[in-house]
């Protein structure tokens, strides 16, 4: 819930932002083809395959990725941590798993909805500058995707999920003491999480490709 | 109940516990004393798993925790309670559920038979009624007890306090050490204290120890340790500052930057 509902409004509104940034940026280059039209196709192709996961991911690590480090920090240095320990309690099991399944489950929905926030932001300029009406830039679109696009986008936005709890995680377990370490995780939490799922999305890319073409 | 043999415990290349020998008996009450950084609370956490020692033997309840699994080291900690300095009581949940935890975790209860134990509990503590509040809202004894109601939530054979009056009142710490008190003549558990608090000390304690550097340098009865000579347990024992500086070579070594460096913790 906290992952997932509560990051709506501020992923809705990058990533509507982000599909109309990608609609200018990418009518520039159309527009001396005469292929202004393409502008559905390539907001569509490029939020779900990429910039839809990985905005959502980015949104999630500011937001998700970093209070789990800090809430776990919190516990490491108030000794809640190892209350759970002596009860006979895994820390891991107790805190992480769900943390776990919650990623695993909201970040595909997320992704899901800034895809549409994202082509959403793409039809104002489709509609406005490139001769669309709302209804055809929204065929446009569901003419241009592939459901392999989307899903593809998907599988990458639950292996995002992954990196980010574990890295949130583990930079709070590792919390040292006193209350500057949370800062510390908190903070290493976040630039570890970027560096990694930007790894994790290029090595999942190339795997497609290649896997597309064989 | 437990016995250490020549218990060695460090923290990465710096030893902390150079070899404790202690045996503690069923029903008895252990303080163990010692100044800041002399590794008293090291030894309660090695007592309850949280530290692995380097060398030596713990036993308690027939196993060695020096050399146990991780499986039987948690089948040993459900008749182990700790109640932590801060309490450590966890934010998220109200009192009843802190309590309430270790039932749900470990036992198959019905959840009405387990909010029936909580009050139970909490009513053992003095704080009856206060299950649905929030440890944030709670005052620092409150906490304490709560603390101590999560200990013994799990019916423990033996229960570890680490500073049990530290940052509270004395009116307050009063209250803290009567409930050990009532603990230990209700339920004849074994209870292990760590403090600095030396009124309390006297109150509750069966045996003591006195820890200095890493090593017992004194054990005995309340009544025995009055009677000790020794000068470093005189000097705690009658609140005297450390000198500031004992010999001008001491002094000198410190300028230079040569002395060993203050121990934490």
């Amino acid at each position: 819930m906290e992952v997932g509902v509560r990051a709506l409004p501020v992923l809705s509104v990058i990533t509507f932002f982000i599909g109309l940034i990608l609609a200018l940026q990418g009518a520039y280059e159309l527009r001396k083809f005469g292929a202004i039209h393409f502008v559905a196709d390539a907001v569509a192709i490029s939020m779900t395959r990429e910039l839809g996961p990985l905005i959502t991911a980015i949104v999630v690590i500011g937001r998700s990725g970093s209070a789990f480090a800090a809430e776990i920090g919190t516990m490491k240095v108030n000794e809640e941590i190892d209350a759970l320990e002596t009860m006979a309690i895994s820390p891991v099991q107790f805190l992480v798993t769900p943390k776990f399944l919650a990623m695993i489950l909201m970040l595909p929905c997320l992704t899901i909805w800034a895809n549409f926030m994202g082509i959403l932001g793409g039809s104002l300029f489709g509609v406005a500058q490139a001769d669309f009406s709302f209804l055809g830039y929204i065929n446009a679109t569901v003419d241009a995707l592939f459901l392999r696009d989307i899903i593809t986008g998907l599988i990458k936005s639950v292996m995002f999920g992954m990196t980010i709890t574990a890295v949130g995680c583990s930079e709070g377990l590792n919390t040292g003491v006193g209350a500057e370490s949370v800062g510390k995780s908190t903070t290493a939490a976040v630039v570890i999480s970027i560096f990694l799922v930007v790894v994790v999305d290029l090595v999942f890319t190339s795997l497609f490709f290649f896997a597309g073409k064989g | 109940m437990i016995s250490l043999r020549d218990l060695r415990v460090s923290y990465g290349a710096r030893e902390i516990l150079h070899g404790i020998n202690l045996d503690v008996r069923r029903a008895e009450t252990l303080v163990i004393l010692g100044g800041s950084g002399s590794g008293k609370s090291t030894l309660l956490r090695t007592l309850v798993g949280l530290e692995r020692p380097s060398s030596g033997e713990i036993w308690l309840r027939g196993k060695n925790l020096a050399t146990i699994s991780d499986k039987d080291l948690d089948e040993i900690r459900r008749k182990l309670g700790m109640s932590f300095q801060s309490g450590a009581l966890f934010g998220s949940m109200t009192v009843g559920e802190n309590v309430g935890l270790p039932l749900r975790e470990h036992t198959k209860l019905e959840d009405s038979t387990i909010e029936i134990m909580t009050r139970l509990k909490l009513e053992q503590v003095g704080l009856g009624g206060f299950e649905d509040y929030y440890p944030s809202e709670l005052s620092g004894g409150m906490k304490k007890r709560a603390a101590v109601a999560r200990a013994l939530s799990m019916d423990p054979e033996i229960l570890f306090f680490d500073e049990p009056s530290a940052g509270l009142d004395p009116i307050i710490a009063a209250g803290i050490d009567q409930l050990i008190l009532e603990l230990k003549q209700a339920f004849h558990m074994t209870i292990i204290v760590v403090t600095h608090e030396l009124a309390s000390a006297w109150l509750i304690a069966d045996q003591m120890v006195y820890i200095d550097k890493g090593v017992i340098i004194a054990q005995g009865t309340p009544a025995e340790m009055k009677a000790n000579p020794l000068p470093r347990v005189r000097q705690f024992f009658d609140r005297v500052a450390e000198p500031e500086v004992e010999q001008e070579m001491d002094y000198l070594q410190m300028l230079t930057a040569e002395h060993r460096r203050p121990v934490r913790r």
